[in-house]
């Protein structure tokens, strides 16, 4: 069975053929470098998406820091996530990398900050 | 007045590119003006990831691109002046603009004008119907979400399929709200197909191809739209109408260059780009003047728009040292299949890229730059789509004949 995707690995969104053939193997071509691949085969098991949202911010010079997936999670996991990112709030200051919620709901990814934001001046 | 050496205008992935490719490149003074009261531009609300990955080879969010752009032309030492707003520039590259300690004149010995886009709105689309609250364009949306922790709605409709148009229906999903559909009046969709996919498709939020809305309903808030199905001609097909109850439109439907500044300093405009016409050094009509970014066409990526920044600083550079080529001979025009190219005009001197866009979603084509009977470039194309932009390397064009960019 013939299917195309499109990569969304980078934004070059490369058009991919993924042949799956009757023993399960998948062959693919059309990807411009071999993360395509293996993205594909991720993609027919399962696929992995990485988010952004924002946390509260106590104290800071803004209500909010932005923050990311250090590294792309199961997509069924990501509305899971969005509640955890929901129920914390962060201390300002905050840097931007500082680990927000540490390997969250076990997925292997960090929730990092995005941004920074200094303490309120009092 | 004050003296200066290179001023930018803009501090975003374009302008701060510009600025430390110039330090970088040994110009003593350079000098950024910036709007607003951070550097960054449109990039700290665009907290999704994909950026960086042709600049600094990892994929990041917009803050963190901006954050990285920020240190280097800090480590440089690159003066920055914000809150700032230029409001005229003349002919001999005088900047006149309010600062928060008042208006300030500088004379520049170069400028490269990197000040971004704007939104398309309500307005320039003419959506009939009332006009209550609720209707947003995507930015607006994202600036309120991302920056001020507001959220627009809990029931949202978006006209457009503009990258951010779609990021907006992922983030407003995440958030907690329903987005019913995304409409687009074309017959394919506006942003980058990754977009479709991961925030569409993984939500199964439905998009709609030739679909708009013709009727906003609400008296003080929003309360549903009409939406109808267009025809080849882009008018809506009578009979098609379908009433979509919600609390929020966002509109997602296209950018432009913001070149008021340029306008009135008589710099020539692209009417199918709405920047400004540039030879392939990036610079404008007037000399000395240079436009790089999404002031001067609507890039896919922030990387491309830093990278062709890049490209002005370098020539922006040769022009203070008196060292740029900068015979204007030749005019580029988009031919057939082509909605446009830049760069708009050529010395004739030397090899050039063609940056360009299609009309249509085509397979299989060969995009060629050429000058009557000479192919002076061309390059074979898989796929070519309208929302992708590309490019041709093209060799120096001879003789006074103009060029064409076309499809075939």
């Amino acid at each position: 069975m013939k299917k195309i995707y499109t990569c969304i690995i980078c934004p070059r969104s490369c058009e991919l053929e993924a042949d799956i053939l009757p023993d399960g193997q998948v062959s693919v071509s059309g990807n411009g470098c071999p993360r395509g691949a293996e993205w594909i085969r991720n993609e027919l098991s399962d696929p992995k998406r990485t988010i952004a949202s924002s946390v509260l911010v106590e104290g800071g010079e803004k209500e909010i820091v932005s923050v990311r997936l250090s590294s792309p999670v199961p997509l069924r996991m990501i509305f899971p996530i969005m509640d955890e990112i929901r129920r914390v709030s962060a201390k300002a200051p905050v840097s931007i990398g500082d680990i927000i919620i540490r390997d969250v709901l076990s997925s292997g990814a960090d929730v990092i900050a995005t941004s920074s934001v200094l303490a309120k001046k009092e | 007045m004050e003296n200066r050496g290179i001023v930018v205008i803009g501090a975003g992935p374009a302008g701060l590119a510009a600025a430390v490719k110039l330090r970088r490149l040994g110009a003593e003074d350079v000098l950024v003006i910036e709007r607003e009261n951070e550097t960054g531009g449109i990039l700290r609300q665009c907290i999704h990831d994909g950026f960086g990955l042709e600049r600094f080879g990892k994929s990041i969010s917009g803050p963190e691109y901006a954050a990285l752009l920020k240190s280097e032309a800090e480590e440089l030492g690159i003066e920055c002046l914000t809150g700032t707003s230029v409001l005229e520039i003349s002919k001999d590259r005088t900047i006149t603009a309010a600062s928060p300690s008042g208006v300030v004149e500088i004379h520049a010995e170069a400028i490269i004008a990197a000040a971004g886009c704007r939104e398309r709105s309500r307005g320039s689309i003419m959506i009939p119907g009332e006009r209550p609250a609720g209707v947003y364009t995507a930015g607006t949306a994202q600036a309120y979400m991302n920056l001020y922790n507001r959220m627009p709605g809990r029931n949202a409709v978006i006209l457009g399929s503009g990258d951010i148009g779609l990021i907006m229906a992922r983030r407003l999903t995440l958030e907690g709200a329903k987005v019913s559909a995304v409409f687009e009046l074309q017959d394919h969709p506006n942003g980058l197909e990754r977009n479709i996919v991961q925030c569409l498709d993984d939500y199964s939020i439905p998009l709609y191809l030739s679909h708009t809305v013709t009727e906003i309903h609400g008296k003080d808030r929003i309360e549903g739209v009409t939406v109808s199905a267009v025809d080849g001609n882009l008018r809506p097909i009578e009979g098609t109408e379908k009433y979509y109850s919600c609390d929020t439109l966002i509109l997602s439907v296209g950018l432009i260059p913001d070149n008021t500044i340029l306008e009135k300093a008589g710099v020539e405009i692209d009417p199918s780009t709405n920047g400004a016409v540039v030879d392939e050094h990036l610079m404008t009509s007037i000399p000395g003047i240079f436009s790089a970014g999404n002031m001067l066409h609507v890039h896919d990526l922030a990387d491309f728009a830093s990278a062709e920044a890049e490209a002005a600083a370098e020539n922006a550079f040769l022009y203070a040292s008196g060292k740029l080529d900068t015979g204007r001979n030749l005019s580029v025009v988009p031919g057939e299949g082509v909605s446009h190219t830049v760069p708009g005009r050529i010395t004739g001197h030397g090899p050039f890229t063609a940056s360009l866009r299609v009309r249509k979603k085509e397979r299989g084509k060969t995009v060629e730059v050429r000058q009557g009977g000479k192919i002076l470039g061309y390059r074979f194309f898989p796929l070519v789509i309208p929302s992708q932009m590309i490019s041709v390397d093209a060799e120096a064009a001879a003789g006074c004949e103009n060029v064409e960019v076309i499809v075939r």
